[in-house]
């Protein structure tokens, strides 16, 4: 495998504050990339730079071998960039914005029409709607499509599912999936931990730094604690008294189930006989797996920065 | 007592029906998901609870009050935070306090008050002269839910309050929700995390502008047979 996207001990600060600092990663050609992390951990930041939209304090960025400063210009045309906030023009038609794009490119909409083809179809219907009439989804889909129509060999994905419904948010993924399948090399940014495990290898970043990068299934192995899921009725009196628990590490909210995670092994029935004596008398127990938010999480705690 | 009756509610925008006859209620001290997909309708619903958009047809009652003729009352005795807006980013962290209180009519001296116990319960001493816009999201989530509040309605409307927001930040927030459901104040939430719909009392999915289903999380996962709240809402949205 190629390398294609290589970020060097990159950093940048907006006055006093620091966006993002010692970023390091190479992504390989042809890869599903996620940058994993909440508001606020430098996801914007970094992709602006690696879209050659916003220069770093320092450090380098090689994207398909061009430097995202000296050689933006050659690189714009191999980069696809969909940025968070929807930024196509809403008041021409959904085909208007397309050939639009198109044109910027120097090629046409039938010349890579084979690329977009999946996606297109889905809005050809509403060719002649305005952009800004679209709902969500339908919008989300014509962004993918302006920025795929000049067959670029990056596609930048700045949180294409923020705000978006479940549904929606799978569809795009599967549509992702597909779009691997070419070639393209595909880095996407998410709040979503769950969309994680939807990538090749992911970057977890948290206030400006990574803690992490590897293959989804290797960071969830990272984490290291023991973990029981517990539920009962009342789950706020629940949490609170598990964190009670001299041997508890964490207690959380993690949908149905309370993730309780201790250093040492936790007896169960000794964990409810200790919530018996606080008057919980309907806690449920099962061993659980970890998944991404628990080692996120976890990072989170320790502030392990690789 | 109930925070929220809605009977055959109906709101069309032409020959467009966003709500297609609703029917609900919500108890007090209830966490009430109302969950859908984009474009299903929820915000126009959410729109007319707040009081902010007369119905079509149908009857509406709000922490008591009527929707057709004590809308004003209906402002005043709810809270609403919503991901988007929630406090104003250029002023502090007290001066978004005072603001709102004022803004619902509090004494200086509940301001005061109120002042000293949000600091003290977000551990916000070192924030408190910093601008909002200088807080962590995370605080600032935290804060524009105390703030709305403040006036200690009966019921909460929460409009995808957790979006974007750290992972022990968002459980650290459904916490706070969890207090306040305990004291018992009723909290309406719509959420695009579906580990959170889990946390509600009641789960209401709305499907093109209809409620496909209404009823705890474990009775829906029965119903449905599937093992997650996330799974019930893929079967009922895809169709």
């Amino acid at each position: 495998m190629e390398t294609i996207i290589q970020i060097n001990q990159v950093y940048k600060s907006y006055e006093e504050i620091r966006a993002i600092s010692d970023i390091s990663v190479d992504i390989q050609s042809a890869e599903l990339f996620g940058f994993i992390g909440p508001d606020g951990a430098g996801k914007s930041t970094l992709f602006r730079i690696m879209a050659t939209l916003l220069l770093p304090d320092s450090g380098e960025v090689q994207m398909a071998h061009l430097d995202t400063i000296k050689d933006y210009k050659k690189l714009r045309t191999k980069l696809g960039y969909m940025p968070g906030r929807f930024s196509l023009y809403q008041d021409l038609t959904v085909e208007e914005n397309l050939n639009f794009f198109a044109g910027i490119f120097k090629t046409s909409v039938s010349k890579n029409y084979h690329l977009i083809k999946d996606i297109y179809q889905q809005i050809e219907p509403f060719k002649k709607r305005k952009a800004g009439d679209l709902s969500g989804g339908m919008k989300q889909k014509l962004a993918l499509s302006c920025a795929l129509i000049h067959k670029p060999e990056i596609l930048l994905l700045d949180e294409p599912t923020t705000g978006v419904d479940a549904v929606s948010r799978m569809e795009f993924w599967e549509m992702l999936h597909k779009l691997k399948t070419q070639g393209i090399t595909i880095v996407v940014s998410t709040p979503y931990m769950d969309e994680a495990s939807l990538c090749d290898r992911v970057a977890l970043m948290q206030k400006g730094k990574i803690m992490g990068v590897d293959k989804p299934q290797k960071i969830v192995d990272l984490f290291s604690k023991h973990l029981i899921g517990v539920k009962a009725k009342n789950m706020y009196g629940l949490v609170n008294k598990l964190r009670e628990y001299p041997l508890c590490h964490s207690a959380y909210l993690f949908g149905e189930w309370i993730h309780f995670s201790s250093e040492q092994e936790v007896v169960k029935n000794k964990l409810q006989e200790f919530l018996r004596s606080k008057g919980i008398y309907d806690a449920q127990m099962q061993n659980i797996q970890p998944n991404m938010e628990d080692s996120f999480i976890d990072l989170m705690t320790q502030n392990i920065i690789e | 007592m109930k925070q929220v009756i809605v009977k055959n509610l109906v709101k069309k925008f032409g020959a467009f029906v966003a709500n297609d006859h609703l029917s609900f209620e919500v108890e007090q001290g209830e966490i009430f998901g109302f969950l859908g997909a984009n474009g299903a309708g929820k915000t126009t619903t959410i729109r007319i609870l707040c009081g902010l958009s007369a119905p079509t047809s149908g009857e509406v009652k709000v922490a008591t009050y009527d929707i057709y003729t004590q809308r004003e009352q209906i402002k005043k005795h709810i809270g609403y935070m919503s991901q988007k807006f929630s406090l104003y980013n250029d002023l502090s962290i007290s001066e978004n306090i005072r603001l709102y209180g004022g803004i619902y009519g509090l004494s200086r001296k509940a301001i005061k008050e109120k002042i000293e116990e949000y600091i003290e319960k977000l551990q916000l001493k070192e924030y408190q002269t910093l601008k909002v816009f200088d807080l962590p999201l995370g605080v600032k989530q935290k804060l524009a839910f105390l703030v709305a509040i403040i006036h200690n309605p009966p019921i909460v409307f929460l409009d995808e309050p957790t979006g974007g927001v750290d992972p022990i930040t968002r459980r650290q927030f459904w916490e706070m929700l969890y207090e306040e459901a305990n004291n018992g104040k009723t909290i309406f939430v719509t959420t695009h995390y579906m580990d959170e719909a889990e946390y509600c009392h009641r789960v209401s999915i709305m499907v093109d502008g209809k409620i496909a289903a209404l009823d705890t999380p474990e009775a829906l996962k029965q119903k449905y047979k599937a093992d997650s709240i996330e799974k019930v809402f893929i079967k009922l949205a895809r169709g």
